[in-house]
């Protein structure tokens, strides 16, 4: 079994990519990765929120969703559960923690409404996932994104010095540098055969 | 305000002044996620002038019985409701397309494009402006879903909506995820060259929002 948790984790993070094969987060993905300390802190954030997010929708799942047949409501159910936590937890950091609240709390607002928040614990209602086999999902997933935008903000500093051809300034040239670095995932993905 | 906009002019924002996809920058991940095919851009598309327009005019009905305070969570829950909807009719007429890209369907719900149009403009307007601009949206997002189908389409597998034209296959990349982000880059570029070139606009590679 946990050979098939590690299999799911090193899949969901190199392999599977959120950002370079599955194409998700992207808004944030462009949004955030100009500079490096934004970058880290959304990692930090997103991967936190989406461990929280894997168990707590997997047990709404398996515990009142599948026993009263309720798995067509699971895109209403799932959003809901995101967006109290994310409420919840940013009303308790204000109140416990205040100085990591001004550090990250920006970034929490922006959890509610991205895709790649809700699509872990899609993903893992789709697969019929254990609790372990979902938590490996979210960490896997996790630490792929905070390494896609770790590679892209040191890109896009250096960016910043080149001399781009005026049409191709800001966005196209980003998506173009996303590509490259795709092809580069695309080796990973003889790694292992789910 | 709102008698004054003239509804040809709404509709017309939305797919050429305001497009979604190549001029806002918003909702990027289906874009380029799910235009491999021309088919498959379409019927995203479709899936998505419903929801945006269902949405705005939801909102827009409701929008004096909606407390601004939570009115956030209320616009996100309209929206969900509405991509339940669309999401059991395609898994139950469209199989084979659910199956391939049923996950993107379901995240129409965290488009910020659907939301932000709620906020900014049904929220505040009547109904036939916001039913107008929900189908402008909606439309600017099926086309610019379409051209990038087309163009990834055309270059990858050298046939356009499933039927071959090119005997073989001119540049396979366009249609592996690579490929994805390649063509949507080179469309924005081109689109600014043409702004800039044509139409003396900046051209400053689309908006930095989220």
């Amino acid at each position: 079994m946990w050979q098939h948790v590690l299999t799911i984790f090193i899949a969901s993070a190199l392999i599977n990519n959120f950002v370079f094969s599955r194409y998700l987060g992207l808004c944030i993905f462009f949004g955030v990765t100009k500079r490096m300390e934004t970058a880290i802190g959304m990692s930090f954030t997103f991967t936190a929120v989406m461990l929280v997010e894997a168990v707590l929708n997997w047990a709404i799942y398996n515990y009142v969703m599948t026993p009263y047949h309720l798995g067509f409501l699971k895109i209403v159910i799932f959003i809901g559960t995101v967006a109290a936590f994310v409420q919840a937890a940013d009303t308790i950091m204000k109140k416990v923690a205040p100085a990591l609240y001004y550090k990250l709390g920006i970034y929490l607002a922006l959890i509610v409404t991205n895709c790649i928040i809700l699509a872990v614990p899609l993903i893992n209602a789709d697969e019929n996932y254990t609790l372990f086999e979902s938590m490996g999902l979210a960490v896997g997933s996790g630490l792929g994104f905070s390494l896609a935008l770790t590679i892209m903000a040191s890109i896009r500093e250096k960016l910043e010095l080149a001399d781009v051809p005026k049409s191709f300034r800001g966005l196209p040239i980003s998506f173009v540098l996303t590509g490259l670095i795709a092809l580069a995932f695309l080796g990973f993905s003889g790694m292992i055969t789910l | 305000m709102s008698n004054e906009l003239s509804l040809g002019k709404l509709f017309k924002n939305g797919i050429f002044g305001e497009n979604p996809v190549f001029r806002l920058a918003l909702s990027l991940c289906p874009a380029v996620a799910v235009t491999s095919g021309v088919k498959n851009g379409f019927l995203m598309g479709v899936a998505v002038l419903f929801v945006m327009t269902m949405t705005n005019v939801t909102v827009s009905l409701l929008r004096n019985f909606i407390n601004p305070k939570i009115r956030i969570p209320a616009y996100v829950f309209i929206t969900a409701t509405w991509v339940t909807v669309i999401d059991q009719v395609m898994s139950a007429y469209q199989r084979a397309v659910y199956k391939e890209m049923g996950l993107y369907i379901m995240l129409i719900v965290a488009f910020a494009i659907i939301l932000s149009r709620a906020e900014m403009f049904a929220s505040k307007n009547k109904l036939l402006p916001s039913f107008v601009d929900g189908v402008g949206m909606g439309v600017g997002f099926l086309l610019a879903l379409v051209m990038l189908g087309i163009f990834r389409e055309f270059l990858g597998k050298g046939s356009l909506w499933n039927v071959h034209i090119l005997p073989a296959k001119p540049l396979l990349i366009m249609i592996m995820p690579t490929g994805g982000f390649f063509a949507m880059g080179l469309m924005m570029g081109w689109l600014n060259w043409i702004d800039r070139k044509f139409f003396g606009g900046t051209g400053g590679g689309g908006g930095g929002h989220h």
